[in-house]
């Protein structure tokens, strides 16, 4: 006979930046109460960048994430543009959407090969993996690559790149810079391709929930920089408007600060939310390969994230490409910027969804007040309530199995810990 | 008979996992590392977890909870032979800047319950807290560093890390000096060398993600951008980075803001 499991323990969640910790309660068949513990130690970023200059910002704030740091940076570049009232166009911004595009396809890459992919497989990490699919994690380890010799072309360095600043760059690619990408990104097309293909090939778990989904969207383009704050609720704001309509909350067993909308609701923001909300913004064969892979228009299973990362690695691909050929080194790497006693903020697409980021400065430009809201903190009521719903569905699975697919529940959302703040430990216990 | 391969573990404290990001970032070399040495403690990784003793842990993080600061007894217990990887584990990193300000008030400024908060007043490096082997500086590590880390210890070798100062790397690299031909505040002087002198490359000040170098004269180097036209204020913000708990630049920071 089977024995009857009270609590399943795993001390440390795996295959997630960062650390945190997950408490199922099971009595009589019914869940009981479900946390997602975060404590990781907390830095303080939003304090400690009182009294810096505003120029500092970006070097600073990309400090939060070493997997997302291009996402920290743009965020705090288009809000101090925003406060003082610059705008950066042209082949400036252009060069801003290509270095997002490589820390995309970097982040992506190393989601679905190294970190999402084994779950489904039933390999403990991707170098097990590597030894029945050497091809397959050898390709993702290539994107993966070219994803980070883009960031490092324009940005410097892969992690914490040194060449973004508010107004634009400190020096700019030539074309034939650029030129060197634009051959391997041949390559990585037909690698992301291949990886829509593997990744909708894959298992998945009946699972559906009805996600209030958040995020920007952009007149003409996937979101990157720029855009309107929208939800397929009825949601349309101004960046702006940010701050009326979603608030954090601070809960006991987490490090990092939840966020809801004003109306107390969860919601939830990264590739999902991006693809189900921008469906129509994508490169006609973008959308081609995305139905190919039986994907709709929008999409509400979390488990199916891999294969939207993998649509959205070949849009970056496309868009990269597409800026490269159109890329005219301009004459200045940087627009001309004036302190002065101001306010702004910026939101833009993280790998992982919607980073808002709201500076005050003073008249020399010293920062006042700052205000951070990672994606990963949104989406943690969502991965609670992913749990609420998926655990019940699913206790007729062993302990083991279990507690990897909760583990899975809550690695579909690619959280970065380090952002929110933070360690992950996976507790199911049934009374 | 075959030969046990020497365990591998990476451990976490407070920090932006930026620098164990840099091993997978080693996309040409991981599998080849991975087939030398068993990873037998990599969260970020694997699910895999096996018992210590480890024979080689990489330590990323700086210890800024009184949990974290037993935790690292625990490690080091356990490990072999330890190398600190990057600012945080060195030096504190940037949520060091805490330790010149008093923590509850930043937990109060953020978190509208400092209660659950559990913190240490400071940010302190790992040395600070147990013997450590190695050091690799940087914000965030060179990956080449840390292959050459590795493949010194699996070849039981000295490690090739030069402790010269950035101004070498630019010469190396044939960077005209940003300091003498534009002005431009650079902090490669009394930075310890690891990053191949990347900033001048692209026309900025290096910002010393890697710390101080040894023996580093930073009262001549403030003394300089003084003369250039550098405010206190600044040259406070300047020291006060990424590794502003490191000794030299904790001391020539305070200098500045007295004269602030």
């Amino acid at each position: 006979m089977k024995e009857k499991i009270k609590s399943i323990k795993v001390d440390y969640l795996a295959r997630v930046e960062g650390e945190g910790a997950l408490h199922v309660k099971i009595k009589e068949g019914k869940v009981t109460d479900v946390r997602f513990n975060i404590f990781e130690p907390p830095r303080f970023f939003e304090a400690f960048l009182r009294g810096r200059h505003f120029t500092e910002a970006p070097d600073i704030t990309a400090r939060i994430c070493g997997i997302c740091p291009v996402a920290y940076q743009m965020s705090a570049v288009h809000a101090m543009e925003n406060a003082l009232s610059v705008s950066v166009d042209g082949q400036l911004r252009a060069l801003r959407r290509l270095i997002y595009c490589g820390e995309w396809i970097e982040s992506h890459a190393l989601h679905v090969y190294m970190l999402h992919a084994p779950d489904f497989l039933g390999y403990q990490d991707a170098i097990e993996m590597a030894r029945d699919y050497p091809e397959m994690v050898k390709q993702g380890l290539r994107l993966k690559k070219i994803g980070n010799e883009l960031v490092t072309l324009i940005g410097g360095r892969e992690i914490h790149p040194i060449n973004v600043k508010v107004g634009g760059f400190y020096k700019l690619p030539t074309k034939a810079d650029l030129a060197v990408i634009a051959e391997k990104l041949t390559w990585a097309r037909s690698a992301a391709h291949d990886m829509i293909d593997f990744t909708a090939r894959l298992d998945f778990p009946d699972f559906k929930q009805d996600y209030q989904y958040v995020a920007l969207r952009h007149p003409d383009e996937y979101p990157f920089c720029e855009g309107r704050i929208v939800s397929n609720k009825g949601l349309d704001i101004s960046v702006e408007e940010y701050e009326n309509f979603f608030q954090e909350e601070h809960v006991k067993h987490s490090t990092s600060l939840h966020s809801l909308t004003r109306n107390g609701e969860p919601y939830a923001t990264g590739p999902l939310a991006r693809y189900s909300l921008n469906f129509d913004r994508l490169y006609p064969d973008v959308q081609r390969a995305a139905t190919g892979a039986r994907l709709s228009e929008t999409c509400f299973n979390p488990f199916k994230s891999i294969i939207v990362r993998s649509v959205e690695t070949l849009q970056a691909v496309e868009e990269a490409t597409r800026i490269i050929e159109a890329y005219q080194q301009p004459e200045k790497a940087c627009v001309d910027i004036e302190a002065r006693e101001s306010r702004g903020c910026g939101c833009t697409e993280a790998p992982r969804g919607s980073l808002y980021h709201r500076y005050t400065l003073d008249a020399e430009g010293t920062i006042l007040n700052a205000k951070i809201v990672p994606p990963t903190s949104q989406n943690q009521k969502i991965i609670e309530s992913d749990l609420w719903h998926f655990v019940p569905e699913n206790l007729n699975l062993s302990h083991d199995d279990l507690t990897w697919k909760c583990e899975q529940v809550i690695r579909n959302y690619d959280p970065c810990i380090s952002c929110s703040c933070h360690f992950l430990n996976l507790t199911v216990e049934r009374g | 008979m075959k030969k046990k391969k020497p365990k591998l573990a990476v451990w976490k404290f407070a920090s932006c996992d930026g620098c164990q990001l840099s091993l997978l970032d080693c996309e040409d070399e991981l599998l080849a590392v991975a087939g030398a040495i068993d990873i037998a403690n990599f969260p970020e990784a694997s699910r895999a977890i096996a018992r210590g003793p480890y024979d080689l842990s990489l330590v990323e993080g700086s210890i800024t909870t009184p949990h974290d600061a037993e935790r690292i007894h625990k490690i080091r217990r356990s490990s072999k032979y330890m190398v600190t990887i990057g600012a945080c584990a060195t030096a504190g990193g940037i949520q060091a800047l805490r330790n010149f300000t008093d923590v509850k008030e930043y937990a109060s400024l953020i978190y509208a319950n400092p209660e659950y908060i559990s913190t240490l007043q400071n940010s302190t490096a790992i040395a600070d807290h147990v013997p450590v082997d190695l050091e690799l500086r940087g914000c965030p590590i060179s990956k080449y560093q840390l292959i050459e880390v590795v493949s010194a210890y699996l070849n039981h070798r000295k490690p090739n890390l030069p402790s010269f100062s950035v101004c070498i790397e630019c010469k190396l690299r044939g960077t005209t000096c940003v300091m003498v031909a534009h002005g431009t505040p650079c902090l490669g002087p009394v930075t310890h060398a690891g990053c191949g002198a990347i900033c001048p490359a692209y026309n900025r000040g290096c910002y010393s993600c890697f710390g101080p170098k040894e023996t580093v004269n930073t009262e001549a180097l403030a003394e300089q951008l003084k003369s250039m036209g550098t405010p206190p204020a600044d040259l406070v913000r300047m020291f006060r980075s990424f590794n502003a708990e490191a000794l030299e630049f904790r001391q020539e920071s305070t200098i500045h803001e007295r004269e602030d």
